[in-house]
């Protein structure tokens, strides 16, 4: 039978190291002079893609309004109970809005289907990804750390309507 | 010369060796982390001090604030004497390693060489055949399976890799006729660096001085994926950072002896002919000797983030199969060349 040759079968170079041994010193000499894919956080933050999930937020109007309308699908929908919403009522156009939205972020997971699920592109996935606490209350955010101006949203809003 | 002369001079030596040593082997340890990370395509430590500078002291204090720790199966006494034995074999190696020519300084004749044996190399191989005690020692002591594993083969690499790092020397002893270190040096005047005209002892004496180092790709006694952290899994604190240090101080050695041997110590071919004043040929070969260990320092690093590790059978195979007849093989080479040339 004749001799198989296989992908693994070392040629006479190859087996006697040195020229390999160079080869390999060569690429990691190369290496040497590229620039370095590090970046270094504190001072340089790195900046998500629009399809990056991050801190969901409520949106807010220009005018100051509150898109949420208190609907409770969000929390219905959310698979790790994090959302809490209790409605109320006011005498504006859209009639809801709520009175107490609690997102907690321990135990968000950020699967986005708040986002997904929110008829009224309330609640939005921002790029914040600085989330860190130092005690469990902390990590509850109401409503007054959970507002942000629907202008600082819209690439993500932008993405949703194309992906979506 | 009077005693006490001899004791002052020498003293200062010791001193101004000793210094030059731990700086080195604390900046050693900077650039190796700095290589690893170009090679890598990282930035490596650049936080401590400009350009992360000061980052070799941080690792020190960070050590000695460590907590010491010694398990309970340990054997208390070895198992502190080990890291010391390190050391002491890494430090003491240095005195007979010559870095330049022996200089006129306010009158007194000094060899800049802490010791001129004349039996040099001799001590310097025997000394690092006790630093396998070191690693043996720490090995068997600590009372942990990784540890013994490790102490084993070391010992085991070290025996393999003496006797083709001696047959390796034993070329160059034949050539400059001598064991004294300075000797050596001398022999090799002009282009006739022992690396030139013995090729093959000289890549077999550089493969077993990376063994006896204990660097990769011969790093087995450490092996991390196997064996944690081979004879100083059990080690903490200064206990750990004396094994560190020495294995930084060991690669320095393998360097000088290398140079020492292979690559004319201080010496630069033909500088006598351009026609300088006798401080400034010292002073350019002693900076030719630190030109020359810098980048062998730098190669010793840079193999290490270039190349596998070797698995155990393969080391051995190496060791005895190729290494050991190839420095033989060398050996004949020499006594032919000796043999034509008279």
């Amino acid at each position: 039978m004749a001799e198989k040759k296989r992908l693994k079968d070392l040629s006479f170079w190859q087996k006697i190291y040195i020229p390999e041994i160079i080869n390999g010193l060569g690429i990691t000499l190369s290496n040497m002079f590229k620039p370095s894919f590090t970046m270094e956080y504190p001072e340089v933050k790195f900046e998500p893609p629009a399809s990056y999930r991050g801190r969901p937020v409520l949106a807010l109007e220009e005018n100051g309004e509150e898109r949420c309308v208190a609907c409770g699908l969000c929390s219905r929908v959310c698979p790790a109970l994090a959302i809490e919403v209790q409605a109320g009522e006011t005498d504006r156009e859209k009639e809801r809005y709520p009175e107490k939205f609690e997102i907690n972020m321990l135990r968000c997971i950020f699967c986005g289907f708040c986002e997904e699920v929110c008829p009224e592109e309330a609640i939005i996935m921002s790029k914040d990804y600085e989330l860190a606490f130092t005690n469990r209350e902390d990590a509850i955010y109401g409503k007054e750390k959970l507002f942000v101006p629907v202008s600082q949203l819209q690439d993500r809003i932008q993405f949703l309507r194309e992906r979506k | 010369m009077e005693i006490l002369q001899i004791a002052v001079i020498t003293l200062v030596k010791i001193l101004i060796v000793v210094t030059l040593m731990l700086l080195t082997v604390s900046y050693l340890v900077y650039f190796e982390r700095k290589i690893s990370a170009w090679a890598q395509n990282r930035v490596g430590p650049n936080r401590v001090g400009p350009a992360g500078l000061l980052q070799p002291f941080a690792d020190v204090f960070k050590l000695l604030l460590k907590e010491d720790i010694v398990p309970f199966a340990a054997t208390k006494s070895i198992h502190t004497l080990a890291p010391m034995l390190a050391l002491f074999v890494a430090f003491t190696t240095y005195a007979v390693i010559p870095i330049g020519p022996s200089v006129e300084i306010f009158g007194y004749k000094v060899d800049l060489v802490v010791a001129d044996v004349n039996m040099g190399i001799l001590y310097i191989l025997a000394l690092t055949s006790v630093g396998v005690y070191a690693i043996t020692f720490s090995g068997w002591s600590s009372g942990s399976k990784y540890s013994l594993l490790g102490g084993v083969r070391s010992s085991a690499q070290m025996i393999s890799y003496e006797i083709s790092m001696g047959f390796s020397i034993a070329g160059v002893l034949l050539f400059a006729e001598s064991l004294r270190p300075v000797a050596i040096v001398n022999a090799q005047s002009g282009l006739m660096w022992n690396a030139f005209v013995q090729p093959i002892g000289f890549i077999t004496f550089v493969v077993a001085a990376f063994a006896e180092t204990n660097r990769l790709p011969f790093d087995l006694p450490e092996a991390e994926p196997e064996l944690v952290g081979g004879y100083h899994t059990e080690y903490s604190s200064m206990k750990f950072a004396g094994f560190f240090l020495a294995e930084y101080a060991n690669m320095i050695i393998a360097s000088a002896m290398i140079i020492t041997l292979y690559l004319g110590g201080w010496q630069v071919p033909y500088i006598e002919k351009l026609g300088l004043p006798d401080y400034a040929v010292v002073l350019i070969q002693v900076t030719a000797f630190f030109v020359k260990m810098g980048v062998l320092l730098f190669f010793i690093i840079w193999v290490r983030w270039s190349l596998p590790r070797f698995r155990y059978d393969q080391l051995m195979d190496l060791g005895w199969k190729v290494m050991f007849p190839l420095s033989l093989l060398n050996l004949i080479w020499v006594a032919i060349l000796i043999m034509i040339m008279n």
